[in-house]
């Protein structure tokens, strides 16, 4: 069941990817986005963490993309009309290749790989907490939410030059 | 013969979903209907009263009307999002649904005049509580599930390519976001107080504090929260006074001006739906659930069932009456109301309940 479930929300994950870097409308690459973070927060889930997989749906597929969507909404995004040209599908076809090689070379790694026991795993809500409030954690912990603060208040800098 | 535990929790599963999905669609016809008539007793009219004995069968002359009418899609319309749209906000509000209790738990009586394939020995005496899916991170999902919401009204909104649903669905994601951020922090201090994110502990939580008295529940104890909650709340289901994202005297009818027919009704269900929720998560996390708040007079069965109704309906008779109160908010108040009051006023109060937890709690 679990492994059903696993490999249905890792291809619902990769074609919606595919939509999110294909699409020519960037409304469609938003909305492939939010399913590849939903698809994401199942395998969250299915790991046993259902703490990250709310979290994940909340912060990334909620707040974050309901943003990107009203950016994309309020200044009427078009989608691309031109077709890119000789030059860009040339670079596009590499990357193709390039990306195809990936996957088979991964493929090869998962192939060859033997499949151990899975590692036991707690990933409940008071475990997380524990560890990232542990001293070892921390101050990195404190550190990132410096960092993200200092962001906001650069951006409201930026964008409100006259106070 | 006796069937297999799986089969036994299948069965019960599949028959809770059906009285809870039942029920709640018959609140929500009820409450079409409900909100009419009291509206209208507030403003000295009478409302539909002709359908039926005091024009309780209004609903279903609506669902008539509603089904026969012509669904028109705008030619310039994105098709597809056009279609999904109220799919979305329909299973978004649906799902919210699963994780929440509706009363408390109950032991099933013993019918033995019942046939046995109506009514099978193994139900005897057996404990259920209305909830489809007793989750460990229960608070989180439907948090979740109201993220996700907003999509249903953002893709209506853009899909039917018109100025004033192009508006409203901006104005709703506008305010869907800015208001999610004061209702998460809400939670913050109820979770932290019961030490659980599922909402069954929560309710059992409230029922321990001032000797069982309705003092301990939440809607008390934290009563700032309280508050914020229920302003961010009904923001979130864009009621009155926040439903500027429908305010028709300038939107036309906001992100839902081009549907018609049944998917106007799948939009309005799904407000319906979402409201019916807020309630029912107020009445959990605020109002003691199923305990009646009296020491000595039992919460369990159905008298729980009956206190626990009794407060949900309170609170959607509260959604209407201040539909029949308050105007509209103003855009910029709205937003000033979301970031600069009820923002801080919920971060504040989550340092009054965690000092409180770290200092004297534990």
């Amino acid at each position: 069941m679990d492994q059903v479930l696993f490999y249905a929300a890792a291809a619902l994950a990769l074609v919606s990817a595919l939509v999110v870097i294909g699409q020519k409308n960037p409304i469609y690459s938003a909305f492939g986005l939010i399913v590849t973070l939903c698809s994401l927060s199942v395998i969250f889930g299915l790991l046993g963490s259902p703490f990250i997989a709310a979290l994940q749906v909340i912060v990334y597929a909620g707040a974050i993309m309901v943003l990107f969507l009203f950016v994309l909404m309020l200044l009427n995004v078009r989608s691309e009309q031109d077709a890119p040209g000789r030059g860009g599908r040339t670079l596009g076809a590499i990357a193709v290749a390039l990306v195809a090689l990936l996957v088979a070379q991964a493929g090869a790694v998962l192939v060859r790989a033997e499949p151990g026991p899975a590692p036991a795993f707690d990933a409940s809500t008071q475990r997380m907490a524990e560890i990232l409030f542990s001293p070892q954690f921390l101050y990195v912990f404190e550190a990132t939410s410096i960092l993200i603060l200092a962001a906001l208040v650069g951006a409201i800098a930026l964008a409100k030059k006259d106070f | 013969m006796t069937a297999s535990p799986l089969v036994q929790e299948l069965v019960i599963a599949a028959v809770k979903v059906a009285v809870i999905m039942g029920a709640l669609l018959g609140v929500f016809s009820l409450m079409t209907w409900i909100e009419r008539r009291v509206l209208a007793f507030m403003q000295f009219r009478l409302g539909p009263n002709r359908t039926g004995p005091f024009g309780i069968l209004q609903p279903i002359a609506d669902g008539i009307k509603l089904f026969f009418k012509e669904e028109v899609m705008p030619a310039a319309a994105n098709k597809w999002a056009f279609l999904a749209a109220p799919v979305v906000a329909v299973g978004t509000s649906f799902l919210a649904v699963a994780v929440l209790p509706y009363g408390p738990p109950f032991t099933l009586p013993r019918l033995a005049f019942l046939p046995t394939w109506l009514w099978p020995e193994w139900l005897w005496g057996r404990s259920v509580q209305l909830q489809i899916a007793t989750i460990d991170v229960g608070l989180l999902f439907i948090f979740a599930i109201a993220a996700l919401g907003v999509y249903g009204v953002v893709l209506a909104g853009w899909a039917a390519n018109n100025k004033y649903s192009l508006i409203g669905g901006l104005r709703s994601s506008a305010q869907m976001f800015s208001y999610e951020l004061s209702l998460g922090l809400s939670f913050v201090g109820v979770i932290m107080l019961a030490g659980s994110f599922q909402i069954n502990d929560i309710v059992s939580s409230q029922a321990g504090r001032a000797a069982g008295w309705f003092l301990g529940w939440n809607a008390f104890v934290q009563f700032p929260a309280f508050l914020v909650y229920f302003a961010a709340a009904t923001a979130e289901v864009a009621r009155t006074p926040f439903d500027l994202p429908e305010g028709e005297t300038e939107l036309v009818a906001g992100f839902h001006t081009e549907y018609s027919s049944m998917r106007f009704a799948l939009i309005q269900m799904a407000e319906y739906i979402n409201m019916i929720t807020v309630a029912v998560l107020a009445t959990n996390l605020f109002l003691g659930g199923w305990h009646s708040g009296v020491p000595g007079v039992p919460s369990e069965g159905l008298l729980g069932f009956v206190f626990w109704g009794g407060k949900v309906a309170l609170l959607l008779f509260v959604f209407i009456w201040l539909r029949g109160t308050l105007p509209r908010f103003r855009y910029d108040q709205l937003m000033h109301f979301g970031w600069k009051v009820l923002i801080p006023v919920a971060a504040a109060w989550i340092l009054v309940i965690a000092s409180f937890v770290t200092f004297w709690a534990r």
